[in-house]
């Protein structure tokens, strides 16, 4: 038994004496229970709306005001034409719309019944559907209140599902797929291949030939910037025949939104390859820095909108946000550049960045 | 001078791996760097090789030093870190056109000067470098360095992993190399390879504690030096050292190397008092000190 | 004074391979023995089977009056053992270290705290006693790696390559305390490819492709080779077909 004992009281110390293990044992569970905990949630509060008031009377802004005070929506848009609406959609500003026709107060008054359209951005199909659900439940429950009141006018919700009408759950998840595989790929695998160079020390005898360090990192990339444009063709072309995913809009752009977001990607893990010193470091890195808060805080499976802010300004930092909406643009919305303006904005500053730095940190010395 | 070394000092974290070190080597020299494991002896070539910037004090070479000017040396040095300088999934023919390709050689000018180095491996040329024997990967390694053509060497521990007889023959071969007016430096923990340089420093744990050539070395050695045998050695050694005069006493092989203070004693003396301690079949001959008895005076004085 | 170790015609093939080719020698108590042979004759695949590490694939061995292709447990328990690549944990300290192999060796608590200032004081660490093993020198480590390895008071130590690597002081010292074990009646089992502590050792074993080629002590051995010394034994046992010394 002495003998066990002492084993235990050794592996004890090993522990407690390596800071890495520690931050896994104490540091990890705190932080996804705090992490699962705010962002696991089907529930949405805070929704970008748009309201588009055409009548502007008592009874529509009544019913406007008793949507945006439920805590479930947020005005982001207002707007005044349909054309506004369509482009706020396509930019991906709102995930629903509720439009008021010019005479709903005067129907309401008048015939005893009026219309209201609750537009969602179905290429989320979940939070389309929970958003109007939600949303006609508050028309009902001021419907029913004005019937106790005496008003006997029943309002009629008109539900439109944009961008996908029969609500197919494929459209929300492939994009998300399609962008943690080419992170994936990219981001990791780059991350490796320079950490092993290091690590079985050939690296040394690299740093001291003429190659310069943007000759070594493009260098090392470049075979797997090829290996994963051919990668994210196999996943889209598995996207829409496989799963039937619409390809509505430019296979160039998609192409050239696909190839954006893997230079980021490599650039990333060129980035995390120049802190890590070995194999290990650099996957345990890719797999806690990217995957899991590509998969937590992009937005594909968790709305972005009911996370805390903290989480939600994080989650703008990764690029995986940013391609994820990209590929529902292009592929779903049938959207061109002028509504991606932004997104596409974004991952070039992020690859300047990343390359940037990761020249920057790249070392032609051993420290 | 082709290298200059001038107060050279480097440490990591709590311990410090060299001190104060000081050397020059001429164009066309033989040098080597002898010292244990943990002399400091990688450290230095990696100063040396521009990878590391010196805590205290600077290193030229050619003129250039290695902070400031590290670019331009690196053209200029080939450098081998032991055994890990190969593409262990690459041929042999692959990773010598690698590297021919970055150092931006021309293959067949310079082939003539890896010739007599890479004849002996070249029948292997589509063996993966992953699967060659320790005196292959040395030969390879030393060719990819010199594919360039650079005026300076540095060979890191060359003979690691490396059977004796395939190490005799790098030596061999950076004679040869030396001929073609190659500076060379070589670090080993064999003290008996020293004597195959043109001069050498011993390195013991950060410290320079001589430099010269391996004969002078051996010359300045202040002991009078016997080997001494007999039937029973570990005994021998110890009842050595308890006899007055001597100034140490330590197994090398066959025999146990006697130092006395002083040169006053003769052989004869020695051997009576080893009958005298009961040992048998005493033999005592007056030997020249190598190196390693010059480093063991070192250690002793430390 | 009877044989510790006993190996018959032992023998080990991976597939179609035969790394060790029914090797036989014995080993006498108190003897210090060097096992040597060039990389990939066979050195290490041989020692794991008489530490218990490895099954035989045909051939028996008895280490200490044990079979290790039975009772290897056993053998693990009555054998001290040490090697170049590991010895020590560097993350514990030296007391810890000791504590800990003499507790899994089953030493009981007195017995423990009796052993760890022994060894302590005998290797003169008394200002180290508290310190990580990876802030020591080498020459130390190896040293204490060696003590405690003969902490359960072990018939038999096995020693791979130990002094690699080590400087030359430190070295010799190291051998000291071999000597002093094989002295207090241990059997001490050395792999080394420093050839001159080859003649340290009582007898030598050179292994071939798998085979024993020489066996005998260091100066019969000189003496049939008509070498100079153990390396130039080697060098004509290695490449008996190349001169020495040959290069294109």
């Amino acid at each position: 038994m002495n003998r066990f004992f002492a084993f235990i009281s050794k592996e004890f110390r090993h522990i407690l004496r390596d800071r890495r293990t520690l931050m896994i044992l104490f540091g990890m569970p705190i932080a996804q229970v705090l992490l699962f905990g705010f962002v696991l949630t089907n529930d949405l509060k805070d929704a970008p709306i748009a309201v588009m008031d055409q009548s502007g009377d008592v009874e529509s802004t009544a019913l406007t005001n008793r949507l945006l005070s439920s805590g479930y929506f947020r005005q982001t848009d207002t707007v005044a034409t349909i054309d506004a609406l369509e482009g706020a959609f396509r930019r991906g500003n709102i995930k629903l719309a509720v439009v008021f026709p010019p005479s709903f107060g005067q129907d309401l008054a008048r015939s005893g019944q009026a219309n209201v359209q609750l537009i969602g951005d179905a290429s989320d199909p979940n939070v389309a559907t929970t958003l109007i659900n939600y949303a006609q439940a508050i028309v009902l429950a001021y419907q029913n209140e004005r019937l106790q009141q005496g008003f006997s006018a029943p309002i009629r919700v008109e539900t439109r599902m944009l961008y996908n009408p029969e609500l197919k759950s494929v459209f929300g998840f492939v994009p998300g797929v399609m962008t943690l595989i080419l992170m994936l790929v990219a981001a990791m695998m780059t991350s490796i291949t320079i950490a092993r160079e290091k690590e079985m020390g050939t690296m040394e005898v690299l740093l001291v030939s003429p190659l310069r360090p943007i000759q070594i990192i493009l260098g090392k990339a470049s075979p797997y910037l090829a290996l994963t444009v051919f990668n994210a063709l196999i996943v889209v072309l598995l996207g829409i025949y496989v799963f039937g995913m619409p390809m509505n809009g430019s296979i160039l752009l998609l192409a050239f939104e696909s190839i954006l977001y893997m230079l980021v990607a490599l650039s990333l893990g060129i980035f995390i390859s120049t802190k890590a010193a070995d194999q290990q470091q650099a996957m345990f890195i890719s797999a806690l820095g990217l995957m899991m808060p590509t998969v937590l805080l992009s937005g594909f499976i968790f709305p972005r909108e009911s996370m805390p802010l903290p989480l939600q300004v994080i989650g703008a930092l990764i690029p995986a946000t940013w391609y994820n909406k990209i590929i529902k643009g292009v592929m779903i919305k049938g959207v061109g550049l002028e509504s991606l303006w932004l997104p596409t904005g974004i991952l070039v500053l992020m690859a300047l960045v990343f390359i940037g730095l990761s020249v920057r940190n790249f070392k032609d010395r051993l420290e | 001078m082709e290298i200059e070394v001038v107060s050279l000092s480097k440490s990591f974290k709590e311990v410090q791996a060299l001190k104060n070190i000081c050397f020059s080597v001429a164009s066309g020299e033989l040098f080597g760097v002898i010292g244990p494991d943990g002399a400091g002896k990688t450290t230095l070539f990696r100063l040396l090789a521009t990878l590391l910037k010196p805590d205290e004090g600077y290193i030229r070479v050619r003129g250039l030093d290695t902070v400031l000017d590290y670019r331009a040396i690196r053209n200029g040095i080939g450098y081998m870190p032991g055994k890990f300088s190969l593409y262990q999934d690459l041929s042999i023919e692959e990773n010598l056109h690698f590297f021919a390709d970055v150092f931006g050689a021309d293959m067949k000018k310079n082939y003539e000067l890896i010739a007599p180095i890479y004849r002996q491996i070249a029948p292997f040329k589509d063996r993966r470098a992953g699967a060659l024997s320790g005196g292959m990967k040395q030969k390879l390694a030393l060719c990819c360095a010199l594919i360039h053509r650079p005026s300076v060497l540095l060979l890191d521990e060359p003979g690691t992993g490396v059977d004796p007889v395939s190490r005799k023959e790098f030596w061999e071969m950076l004679a040869l190399l030396k001929k073609q007016g190659l500076t060379i430096l070589v670090s080993t923990p064999n003290m008996d390879e020293a004597a195959l340089c043109d001069r050498v420093a011993l390195l013991q744990q950060g410290r320079v504690v001589a430099i010269d050539r391996p004969s002078a070395i051996i010359e300045r050695y202040p002991y009078p030096l016997f080997a001494v045998r007999s039937k029973e050695m570990h005994r021998l050694i110890m009842d050595l050292r308890e006899w007055e005069p001597v100034q140490g006493c330590y197994g090398f092989g066959e025999y146990a190397h006697l130092s006395l203070h002083t040169a006053s004693r003769r052989p004869s003396e020695i051997a009576a008092y080893l009958e005298q301690c009961g040992h048998e079949a005493v033999e005592i001959k007056s030997i020249a000190p190598g190196i390693e008895d010059c480093y063991i005076a070192f250690e002793q004085q430390a | 004074m009877g044989n510790v170790i006993q190996v018959q015609a032992l023998t080990r093939t991976f597939g179609d391979f035969t790394a060790v080719n029914k090797i036989s020698f014995e080993v006498r108590q108190g003897e210090i023995f060097g096992f040597l042979g060039a990389n990939g004759a066979g050195k290490t695949t041989a020692l794991k089977m008489l530490t218990g590490l490895l099954m035989p694939s045909s051939g028996t061995a008895l280490v200490a009056g044990y079979d290790v292709a039975r009772y290897p447990e056993e053998v693990k328990r009555t054998i001290g053992y040490m090697s170049q690549r590991f010895s020590l944990y560097e993350d514990l300290t030296v007391r810890e270290n000791i504590r800990f192999f003499g507790g899994i060796y089953g030493l009981s608590t007195s017995q423990l705290r009796e052993k760890t200032a022994q060894v302590i004081e005998q290797l003169g660490l008394e200002q180290q006693a508290g310190l990580l093993v990876r802030s020591l020198p080498l020459g130390w480590r190896q040293k204490l790696a060696f003590a405690v390895a003969q902490i359960h008071e072990p018939k038999v130590v096995f020693l791979d390559e130990p002094t690699s690597g080590v400087d030359p002081l430190t070295r010799r010292q190291f051998w000291e305390g071999i000597y002093e074990a094989s002295a207090r009646g241990i059997t001490l089992m050395v792999t080394t490819h420093y050839m001159e502590e080859a003649e340290y050792c009582h007898r030598i074993s050179i292994m071939v492709d798998g085979r024993i080629d020489a066996l005998d002590t260091p100066a019969a051995l000189r003496q049939q080779f008509k070498a100079v010394d153990m390396d130039e034994v080697f060098r004509k046992l290695a490449r008996p077909d190349q001169p020495v010394g040959h290069v294109d």
